[in-house]
């Protein structure tokens, strides 16, 4: 049953983009078309669960105060296996990502995950957990990216829709349509879970690696933030 | 003027007002998000965003040009790029911490945030994609720097007012200020064209 869980929970309960908000630069980026929002989620889950299996089968050997450099270099490689995979066989997306591929290296979902859960745990639950928080950060980006490409310009996948082809919104698809969905899409998730929002909402940064750093802003104590060597 | 000069001061404004980094192109959200709550730590933060854009170019550039297209290792860009990065933010950290103690105090605690921020690796690699020369690339990164600092700083006003607003609740925090950020990108959008019609090119 928890195995389940491990795989299931990226989808809505603890959603990368959504719930935990990681990943948010990717996600509002690539989101203006669909097609571009399947390759981008599924180049982020090749790496999310390749580096998430490769990190927890090394949790023992890697030293605790160099890991983060470790894991950035193991999310670096499979990073530019992709970028090789997707030159030679999809170049036209490779040069619809453009700049968003190399990308990924920082998306802190994958750093994210990597500290939360693959640094803990077994290899088949890291690599359930990757394929379930893939999963879910595409699912996220086809639905926006849906909502972007069809109100925005019309199309779905490249298929013109009737009337809507004439009469898209076509701020959706520029830079303040990505925000606008995206904050709309996080109320939408907000309100089905019911979710109360926090008094400080501090907390939407919880996910990410660097947010202890974040926190300690306000106490303005440095021998806090350096705490952790 | 002479011509370079023009080219320069073109990427300049075109990186701060045109293409800023966080509004139109979606890179160093998270920072965006997280560290606007209040000017000071804005201003902190973007500072140390410019400081270190412009070293991880000064520092990445030379290494593509000179050491990895010659050996035909322009394939490693990304791995090489993000730990040059890394080292350089513990190095200025080291640096700053013994020689200069007061800039520390003010930038020392964003540096490490700073590694995983996409806006600097960001910069780093479309330097080499749009095939800037070295001044070119220092200028570029500047000024993407510069227009991070100018996109926190509005928005950390922006913020102080959203706080004290009563949207429904599914719109408290995060959505809302989502939704802030919509309206200041499209304000931005405002700057369409001013390059080219300023500097004829």
């Amino acid at each position: 049953m928890s195995r389940l869980s491990n795989l299931t929970r990226g989808i809505l309960k603890e959603n990368p983009v959504l719930v935990l908000v990681l990943g948010t630069c990717p996600t509002l980026a690539v989101s203006t078309q669909a097609v571009n929002a399947i390759g981008m989620g599924i180049a982020a889950t090749f790496v999310l669960t390749c580096s998430n299996i490769v990190i927890s089968a090394l949790r023992n050997i890697i030293p605790d105060k160099v890991r983060i450099p470790c894991y950035i270099v193991l999310i670096a490689g499979f990073v530019t296996v992709v970028q090789m995979v997707l030159e030679a066989y999809a170049y036209s997306l490779f040069e619809a990502l453009g700049i968003y591929l190399p990308l990924i290296v920082v998306n802190c979902i994958i750093l994210g995950r990597a500290e939360m859960f693959a640094n803990k745990n077994t290899v088949f639950d890291s690599a359930l957990d990757g394929i379930g928080m893939g999963l879910g950060f595409t699912l996220t980006l086809l639905v926006m990216a849906s909502i972007r490409e069809i109100l925005g310009s019309g199309t779905w996948f490249g298929m013109g829709i009737p009337w809507l082809k004439d009469n898209g919104i076509s701020v959706l698809t520029m830079a303040p349509g990505g925000f606008i969905i995206f904050g709309c899409l996080i109320a939408l998730v907000n309100k089905i879970t019911k979710k109360e929002p926090t008094p400080d909402d501090e907390n939407y940064c919880a996910g990410c690696p660097s947010s202890d750093t974040c926190k300690n802003f306000g106490k303005g104590g440095e021998k806090n933030v350096r705490a952790d060597g | 003027m002479s011509e370079q000069m023009v080219k320069l001061v073109a990427i300049l404004m075109g990186a701060v007002l045109v293409n800023n980094y966080v509004l139109r192109q979606f890179l160093g959200i998270c920072p965006f998000l997280g560290v606007s709550k209040d000017l000071k730590n804005a201003t902190g933060m973007s500072i140390a965003v410019i400081f270190v854009m412009c070293l991880a170019t000064a520092v990445t550039w030379p290494i593509q040009t000179y050491l990895l297209v010659p050996s035909n290792l322009a394939y490693l860009q990304t791995v090489v790029f993000i730990l040059v990065i890394a080292a350089l933010v513990q190095l200025v950290e080291i640096a700053l911490k013994k020689y200069i103690p007061a800039l520390y105090r003010a930038l020392g605690v964003y540096l490490p945030l700073i590694t995983t921020n996409c806006a600097v690796l960001g910069v780093t690699i479309a330097n080499i994609d749009k095939g800037y020369g070295f001044a070119e690339s220092l200028v570029n990164a500047f000024g993407s720097g510069l227009g991070f600092f100018l996109a926190m700083v509005i928005f950390s006003g922006v913020r102080g007012r959203v706080e004290h607003a009563q949207p429904p609740k599914p719109f408290q925090g995060l959505p809302i200020t989502l939704i802030s950020a919509a309206i200041l990108s499209l304000a931005f959008f405002g700057f369409n064209g001013i390059v080219e019609n300023l500097f004829k090119i």
